[in-house]
């Protein structure tokens, strides 16, 4: 079976420092893959790569079997690769709603009426109103984004995600900044989407790792020092050394 | 071809590109360390030419003035820095462009009240006037041969400065490094100010030594503000090599166009149809040039390093 | 009409004045203001379309008066021809025609400078929209034919069936529908799907891209629409003052234009015009106390970026909170 994607020999340096330093690794259908690492090991990079913002040096990306290596970001998007970004992206001139409704108009193909006022598409914003609903935030649709705290951005985020009705989600750190409560209540939350959507998750929580992942991968400057199961993880040697004893 | 003449308009095209080199390698530097936007660096320009003009004729001797008009075109550059440029820095390129705009209005404005709509001419001493014959045919006027000595020179001092010196490692650190640069103890408020100060007195100083050619006079800053712009964006901005490049590069290319267009025009149409075409595309070339570096490499030659 | 806005209010009542006041004053023997609310008007559609660009899609366009000199060349170079002789293929009076030109001329001349400029971001794109401005500058003050520098007379104005714009009183018909045309096509326009991801890219690029959209081809979209609605404005423009220039494309007037559009309020439906009906009143105040108008012209450009946000707009509607 060919996994959902396949990251073959990939390889980005930056003048002399190599970020990314030939990293092979997949995410199968339906599972959560987490990548841990020390600060510095080059998981946002890794991730820039695989949506598109980063082009790399060398190396390919396959999703479904098909090479993606060349294809813009925008593009990546279209065939079903989102991502949620470590510090929070959000459109903050608009509304709650119309961030998301941006992320389901993306995928609601073309229509003729194309004049047609966008707020006024009933099926959209019914849609996206669902998904805020999902995150907890329905109450907040009408805020102004910037008028929101941190966690609601974050969630905001993962609500976009499941917007984009995305085959695979790349998410970034998405439990940074959060308090104890709103990280528990994301786990939750990520839990039940568990097997509906194929996760790649970088995540520094090693709570929220060990009890989502299915499988986890080390990046220790720039390689995959190790990967498996989350209890050959918790007993490699090496992993230990070069990360979790560092704790 | 005439290579006499081939050669005499090769090192006028080489004085347009380091009298432009001097303009924009102000630029590139405020740009560069203060990400600032200057429209009015133009207007510096002419007023380096109009202090050195008026001064001319109270010293009685170009050089003399242009050696007492360049600290004074500093200064001018550090009151308009301490004025406006200042309150500036921390809006959006757009205020930058808006803000400049305004200032560029108000400094023209004022020269036009002060020296007239006229402009002045500025006489050579009688050494300096005369013409040089490198080689058979081949009349050099003995002060172009000075601007370009000069460019090149102020170009050397340029490289040395920004790549030897503590003000050089400074600058390079930059606007990208502000807190760095704080943290080092630097008073950044006076290093952004003699930056300032110093592309004010290049672009005085390329005004300077035109004004003898051309005169001062009111208009002459908006024309080469938007040149010099054309030179860093093909350079790269904020690069100094680049825009030496790219200002010698567009120096040789205008002049070059403009003398020697219609005749190679004429291999291939009608005289009348080469006279009309020449002109025309010879006003474009620059741009069109800067078209085609654009969409090989959107950020010019010499790109500014990625953090 | 309840739920109305300080703002949409605002709006209807400048409109209205703009409709009711100077055909008063022509009738009145006033014809000064009918002049003077014409180029405000057809400036406001300039800024209008400058506004779709820079106030709603984060463009900061340095070079928008290139397109009124193709708008205006575009009228004044088939006049005249047909009025001197010489380039049959295009010497003609008539309208339709020329104004197809205008149109067509502006929105190619959009389509590749925009295709080229839109690669890059922040100041270089304001840089280089100056660059090929003044290079569409550069060009016409070389052709001789067209008397350079001098500029061309159009000694006949475009002819249309039923409208006849030698009356300024049609012309003004003409350029006050244009207008509110603009306005609402620029409204639709930001409203639509379109418009909402114009302005989630002007806001956040990245986010954009990530969702799927490619943001290239909707900015270089809006730079073409904006591009063209500017050259109708000169197409107006040139039929207004009968005299056509290579100044009309300067860079100055590019600048101008940015003024008035922030001075308005940027990203405002009114905005624009707010913009341009105090640039006009103050160009012909102040020109009229003195030659040196610039300074205290100038001086207010470096006020309104040091201490005004968001613009008149931004004035009006912070007193409402």
């Amino acid at each position: 079976m060919t996994p959902l994607l396949e990251i073959n020999g990939l390889k980005k340096s930056f003048g002399g420092v190599i970020a990314t330093d030939d990293v092979h690794l997949d995410v199968i259908k339906g599972e959560i893959h987490a990548i841990i690492g020390p600060n510095g090991a080059g998981k946002t990079t890794l991730v820039s790569q695989l949506s598109g913002a980063l082009k790399p040096d060398a190396g390919t990306v396959l999703l479904n079997g098909s090479d993606i290596t060349d294809k813009p970001a925008y593009a990546r998007a279209k065939l079903g690769i989102t991502r949620s970004f470590q510090i929070t992206s959000l459109v903050m001139g608009m509304s709650v709603l119309d961030n998301v409704a941006l992320a389901v108009q993306a995928r609601d193909g073309h229509s003729y009426r194309f004049l047609k006022p966008a707020r006024k598409i009933a099926h959209i914003r019914e849609e996206a109103m669902l998904n805020l609903a999902k995150v907890g935030l329905a109450k907040r649709a009408h805020d102004l984004t910037s008028e929101l705290s941190h966690g609601e951005h974050r969630q905001i985020e993962i609500a976009i995600a499941l917007a984009s009705n995305a085959e695979l989600m790349l998410l970034d750190e998405p439990m940074a900044g959060l308090g104890p409560n709103e990280s528990a209540s994301l786990v939750a939350f990520l839990k039940e989407l568990k097997g509906q959507r194929s996760i790649l998750l970088i995540e520094h929580d090693m709570d929220a790792v060990f009890a989502l992942a299915d499988r986890i991968s080390v990046l220790v400057y720039g390689r995959i020092i190790a990967t498996g199961l989350p209890d050959e993880i918790r007993s490699n040697d090496a992993v230990r050394h070069a990360y979790l004893g560092e704790e | 071809m005439d290579y006499t003449l081939l050669f005499v308009q090769v090192l006028n095209g080489l004085q347009l590109g380091l009298l432009l080199f001097l303009v924009a390698s102000g630029l590139t530097l405020v740009f560069g360390i203060l990400d600032f936007v200057n429209l009015a660096h133009g207007s510096i320009y002419m007023i380096g030419a109009f202090i050195c003009a008026s001064l001319t004729f109270v010293l009685g001797n170009f050089l003399w003035a242009v050696l007492v008009a360049l600290p004074l075109t500093g200064l001018v550059g550090y009151a308009v820095e301490l004025l406006v440029a200042r309150r500036l820095y921390d809006k959006d390129h757009l205020d930058h462009v808006l803000g400049t705009f305004g200032l560029l209005l108000v400094l023209d404005t004022l020269a036009h009240m002060i020296w007239g709509p006229a402009g002045i001419t500025v006489p050579l001493p009688a050494w300096l006037d005369g013409q040089i014959e490198l080689f058979e045919g081949a009349n050099i006027p003995v002060f172009r041969l000075l601007i370009i000595g000069t460019g090149l020179a102020v170009a050397a001092g340029l490289f040395w400065l920004v790549n030897y010196t503590r003000l050089g490692m400074l600058i390079r650190a930059g606007a990208s490094n502000r807190t760095m640069v704080s943290a080092l103890g630097i008073d950044i408020q006076t290093l952004f100010a003699l930056v300032f100060a110093l592309g004010a007195m290049l672009a005085g100083l390329a005004g300077m030594l035109i004004s003898p050619i051309t005169g001062a006079t009111i208009g002459m800053g908006g024309q080469i503000i938007i040149t010099a712009f054309v030179v860093i964006i093909i350079g790269g901005i904020g690069s100094m090599k680049g825009a030496f490049i790219a200002a010698v590069l567009i120096g040789l290319i205008d002049t070059l166009g403009r003398s020697f267009l219609d005749s190679l025009f004429e291999l291939v149409m009608s005289e009348n149809a080469a006279e009309t075409a020449a002109p025309a595309v010879s006003a474009m070339m620059i741009y069109i040039l800067m078209a085609i570096i654009l969409a090989v490499k959107p950020q010019g030659l010499f790109p500014p390093k990625v953090r | 009409m309840k739920n109305m806005t300080k703002t949409s209010w605002a709006t209807l009542i400048c409109m209205v004045v703009l409709a009711v006041f100077p055909p008063y004053f022509l009738l009145h023997g006033q014809a000064f203001y009918m002049d003077l609310a014409t180029r405000l008007v057809i400036l406001g559609i300039a800024a209008v379309s400058l506004n779709l660009i820079l106030g709603y899609g984060g463009m900061v366009s340095f070079g928008h008066a290139a397109f009124i000199g193709l708008g205006a060349y575009a009228v004044g170079i088939p006049s005249h021809h047909a009025t001197w002789g010489g380039f049959d293929l295009i010497a003609s009076y008539n309208g339709l025609f020329q104004l197809a030109l205008a149109i067509v001329i502006a929105a190619v001349f959009a389509l590749i400078t925009g295709a080229i400029s839109l690669r890059t971001k922040g100041v270089y794109f304001i840089m280089i929209t100056m660059a090929f401005s003044q290079m569409a500058f550069f060009l016409f003050q070389s052709l001789d034919v067209y008397n350079g520098d001098d500029g061309l007379t159009i000694d006949v104005r475009s002819e249309f069936p039923f409208i006849n714009l030698d009356s300024p009183m049609q012309l003004y018909g003409l350029s006050y529908g244009s207008l509110v045309a603009a306005m609402l096509l620029v409204k639709t326009i930001v409203n639509s799907r379109f418009g909402m991801v114009l302005q989630g890219a002007k806001d956040n690029n990245e986010r954009m891209v990530t969702l799927g959209y490619n943001t290239y081809f909707y900015r270089l979209t809006a730079y073409v629409i904006s591009g063209t609605m500017c050259g109708y404005a000169g197409f107006l423009l040139g039929n207004f003052t009968t005299f056509i220039s290579p100044d009309m494309m300067h860079w100055t007037r590019s600048g101008e234009l940015m003024f008035m559009v922030i001075l308005g309020g940027a990203s405002t439906a009114l905005g624009p015009i707010l913009g341009s009906s105090v640039f006009i009143l103050m160009e012909e105040i102040l020109s009229s106390f003195t030659i040196f108008w610039h300074l205290p012209f100038g001086l207010m450009l470096i006020g309104l970026v040091l201490f005004v946000r968001g613009g008149l707009m931004g004035l009006l509607k912070g007193k409402g909170k």
